[in-house]
């Protein structure tokens, strides 16, 4: 019982040394049920009675299953549902039920006398340490892998490129960047049908007098639903392409008075003045923080906030961060009217829309 | 290996008698253990294991939810993929959830709201599966804190420190994995930040964002990548983990309070059978129907109120699962640090707060056993638990990183802060700037010194007795307050603790000849332990106990003689 613990000064804590002696275990205590018949049978009762009332919810569960229907009245009890609310209360008290007839049961009933158990250090002893030593050694030496360099050296190579496959196979994953994240479908419209500046959601065409001094508007490509117009394979704006597309071109139209407005340089350093139309900016709804779709407008101040970290940004003076982890100015989108009167973009975005990567370029506005 | 072999069970319950009730189904299970025994020889492993013996304590059960809420995860969790359908192919939606019927989403948001509207029990599961996910964590976050702060990842246990920590890494990803799995709005707007916080990883970012995704953002790639990685990938892994966590736990045998006849070399408590089987057997019960009683009364992730995910819509007050809200903070409140130089762009404010902190965290918990033992030099093996008290640097270094965790993860609501409280949020974020350095440093000093003035208490209920409440009144009108000596178990547990070591000295290293870079550490080192140290109160020696024993007995006969002379003859106790 007390091996392996004459040694212990090393590798154990060791036996505490204190002024006040080890009084040793305190007596064991004997509980009422242990002592009282009456009192063991009311626990008995009392164990097998939370165990009846368990069976009960069971039951209880399945008739909800059978008759309470879901989908419909999904709004009732408060929003919970009535078959969801009722499953879930009677299988939670059945499984309760259980855990506290169980551990009731343990608590009065069963042998509550202490244990002592001795413990051993977590190390194995000199001795073993000795012989597996002795065994990994032997092995070693009858494998000759220590004397044949050639085969330990050219297996270890060998073994290693296999880590190559392992890398490659991960190739097929995606496509490689390229320029993609440069362009938007923006830049898809031309001389003759300039891209079109459309109402997300309900696709219809702007004209600049429709929007009033401190208006906002959330806007898509009008390429985005109206293709051929581009002649763009309509397959490239459906499903996942719409929303590749959508990720990027997502755009806020804003009208303030054009006074209001400190236009800055694009990328080649000439004036933005003529990127607006009487007061209405453009400018890209993607946050350059991590991508969020930037949503609440301040309406005096012209600012502009991410809902998801706060980063604002100044729709009057380029975009400008005035707060937040933003490290980049909101690209603009150049935009005039087409012969119709209708909001459309003069080019694409002059720089990548969206979140910071490594290879992007920047400019001052 | 039990010492009290032969315990009296005289008056056990009688039901629990040594006689089965019928002797036939006895027969039949002997039959069965033989047969299974003479092909596996379980019975060397039972013989050691049926009876091992575990401490009580409640703060020994909050790595048990833990465990029974992760088994509540695979179960719940195995439901859920019988219904749902981890792809991002386009549908129409036609359940039985009539607003947004007819709204174009993916497969998977379709199935996730089948499973919500059209599978009897399916919303229930899919509630219990997060809430699970929610308990899951943060109950292995409160059991870490636990082990820190009671020096139970001393040696020999940091190897399974570790093990917690990357079961907290593994959990945290899980999270994320899973509650991205709808395709939902908000889901997908977390989405769309990863992407965001991988393309700003250096030189390889935007290779990592399109291999991912498969191709440019959203791609649809990204849930049934998400999910091969949910359901298989990584709790195989949690799985293996679990088990190592366990194994190591009944190797170690499991620590215990100080108290009498409660030693570093002993371990007492109750036998696994019956006691702890049931207990622990039966919490689980206990922990799986709260769960369901969550589930099934406590809406969380209304996925059908948010909506599909679309690329140009977002809702207010979008937030993580708050497990991940600490980075989220750190995200908020870093200042709009980039660099742009030779064309590329260094993006520090999405650097430093997502792929530097998170891991270096990590690092420093898993680095923490292995750092205190480096300073205090300590070597030996522990398995008598401290009192946070009795580490006042060990607990105010937790504390000081709990502050910091704490100071980031409000930092992540200061949009709702700013809205409930009436603040303005840029005013928060500016104080979040400077309260994440400052705050953890003024809690290490309050929290150090709140230990110390503990350790200062204890020291003088164990000198001076424990305060009685009775007050008595001296002829000449003063008042004093009756202490008396502590019961010799409690006074033996304040006391069951060992002393600190004391640290090397400068002129120590120096006297002893070394020199160069070895010296250098050990000096460092020196000075490190002096400070862990400081302040500690050690126990009292037998002469002080003995001393302050006679003193109080002293003061104790003159109280009673003031009692027996003065005014106090009707004493408090007699009213």
């Amino acid at each position: 019982m007390t091996d392996a613990h004459d040694n212990h000064s090393e590798s154990s804590g060791g036996e505490l040394v204190g002024p006040i002696p080890d009084p040793g275990l305190p007596e064991h205590q004997w509980r009422p049920t242990d002592v009282d018949p009456a009192m063991e049978k009311r626990a008995e009762r009392q164990v097998a009675a939370l165990f009846g009332l368990s069976a009960v919810a069971t039951i209880a569960f399945l008739v909800s299953y059978f008759t309470l229907d879901i989908g419909d009245d999904w709004h009732v009890i408060g929003g919970f549902g009535a078959s969801t609310m009722a499953l879930g209360f009677f299988l939670g008290l059945a499984l309760l039920l259980i855990g506290v007839g169980i551990i009731h049961w343990a608590r009065k009933l069963m042998a509550d006398h202490e244990m002592v158990e001795l413990r051993h250090p977590a190390r194995s002893s000199d001795e073993d340490r000795e012989v597996a030593v002795q065994a990994l050694n032997d092995g070693l030496a009858e494998s000759g892998i220590g004397r044949r360099p050639l085969i330990r050296n050219s297996l270890l190579g060998a073994v290693g490129l296999l880590g190559l496959p392992a890398v490659v196979l991960l190739r097929d994953l995606g496509p490689l960047p390229g320029d993609k994240l440069n362009h938007t479908i923006w830049g898809k419209g031309t001389k003759d049908k300039p891209m079109r500046i459309v109402r997300d959601g309900i696709w219809t065409p702007i004209l600049a007098s429709d929007l009033e001094v401190g208006d906002l508007v959330n806007c898509q490509p009008d390429a985005l639903h109206n293709p051929e117009r581009y002649d763009i394979d309509p397959t490239e704006v459906e499903g996942v392409n719409l929303q590749i597309h959508k990720s990027k071109a997502s755009l806020i139209l804003l009208r303030m008075p054009p006074g209001d407005i400190k236009p800055g340089k694009d990328a080649q350093g000439k004036s933005r003045a003529n990127w607006t139309v009487n007061g209405i900016v453009a400018y890209s709804k993607i946050c350059t923080h991590v991508g969020c779709p930037i949503s609440l407008n301040e309406r005096t101040t012209h600012h502009l906030l991410c809902p998801c970290h706060q980063s604002t940004f100044d729709l009057a003076d380029s975009g400008n961060v005035v707060f937040g982890p933003a490290g980049r100015p909101l690209p603009q989108l150049p935009i005039t009217v087409d012969d119709e009167g209708y909001l459309v973009a003069q080019s694409d975005f002059d720089e990548p829309v969206g979140p910071s990567f490594w290879e992007r370029d920047y400019y001052e506005r | 290996m039990s010492v009290d072999l032969n315990p009296d069970l005289s008056k056990v319950a009688s039901t629990n008698g040594t006689t089965p009730a019928t002797t036939k189904g006895g027969k039949a299970a002997g039959a069965i253990a033989t047969w299974a025994d003479d092909r596996l020889g379980l019975g060397g492993a039972m013989k050691k294991n049926i009876r091992k013996v575990f401490p009580d304590h409640w703060s020994f059960m909050l790595g048990e939810i833990a465990l029974w809420s992760f088994v509540v995860l695979l179960l719940t969790g195995v439901f859920l993929t019988l219904w749902f359908d981890p792809s991002m192919t386009e549908v129409q939606y036609d359940g039985a959830y009539d607003p947004l019927r007819g709204v174009h989403m993916s497969s998977a948001m379709a199935s996730t709201l089948d499973i919500s509207f059209d599978v009897r029990g399916g919303l229930l599961m899919r509630q219990m599966h997060h809430w699970a996910a929610m308990i899951f964590i943060a109950s292995m976050m409160i059991h870490m804190l636990r082990v820190y702060l009671t020096g139970a990842f001393r040696k020999p246990r940091e190897l399974n420190w570790v093990i917690g920590c990357l079961l907290l890494l593994l959990g945290t990803i899980e999270g994320f994995t899973g509650y991205s799995l709808p395709d939902d709005l908000l889901s997908g707007t977390g989405v769309r930040a990863a992407d965001g916080f991988m393309k700003a990883s250096p030189v390889i970012g935007t290779y990592m964002s399109f291999f991912l995704f498969g191709g440019e953002f959203p791609g649809d790639a990204i849930i049934p990548r998400f999910y091969a990685m949910h359901i298989l990938l990584i709790p195989g892994i949690l799985l293996a983990l679990v088990a190592a966590h366990m194994l190591l736990l009944v190797y170690h045998k499991h620590t215990q309070w100080p108290g009498p006849g409660r030693t570093e070399g002993n371990v007492v408590g109750y036998p696994m059978l019956p006691v702890y089987a049931a207990k622990a057997g039966g919490f689980f019960f206990i922990v799986f129907g709260v769960i369901t009683l969550l589930g099934g009364l406590f809406s969380l992730n209304p996925v059908w109120k948010f909506g599909p995910y679309d690329p140009s819509k977002v809702t207010a007050g979008s937030q993580p699962d708050w497990y991940m809200g600490w980075p989220d903070g750190l995200l908020r409140i870093i200042p709009a640090w980039e660099t742009h130089i030779w064309g590329i762009t260094l993006s520090w404010n999405v650097m430093l707060p997502i792929l530097v902190m998170p891991p270096l965290m990590l690092m420093i918990l898993m680095a923490l056993p292995f750092l205190e033992a480096w300073i205090t030099g300590d070597k030996r093996e522990h398995h008598l638990l401290q009192r946070p008290r009795n580490a006042p640097t060990r607990t105010a270094i937790m504390v000081a990183l709990m502050t910091f965790y704490g100071l980031s993860w409000a930092a992540g609501g200061n949009d709702i802060i700013a809205i409930k409280m009436h603040l303005s949020i840029n005013q928060i974020t500016y104080f979040m700037r400077g309260a994440v350095f400052i705050g953890p440093v003024i809690a290490f000093i309050i929290t150090r010194r709140w230990c110390i003035s503990l350790q200062r208490h204890d020291e003088g209920k164990l000198l001076h007795g424990y305060e009685t409440g009775v007050l008595v009144r001296s002829p000449a009108g003063g008042y004093a307050e009756k202490h008396l000596p502590l019961p010799e178990g409690k006074a033996y547990t304040l006391t069951a603790r060992d002393d600190d070591p004391t640290p090397e000295t400068v002129e120590e290293i120096d006297a002893s000849g070394a020199t160069g870079r070895t010296a250098r550490l050990r000096k460092l080192r020196a000075k490190l332990a002096t400070v862990f140290f400081a302040d500690n109160v050690q126990k009292p020696t037998t002469e002080e106990l003995h001393e302050s024993q006679h003193h109080a007995e002293h003061e104790l006969h003159e109280l009673e003689s003031q009692i027996a002379a003065g005014p106090n003859r009707h004493g408090p106790a007699e009213h």
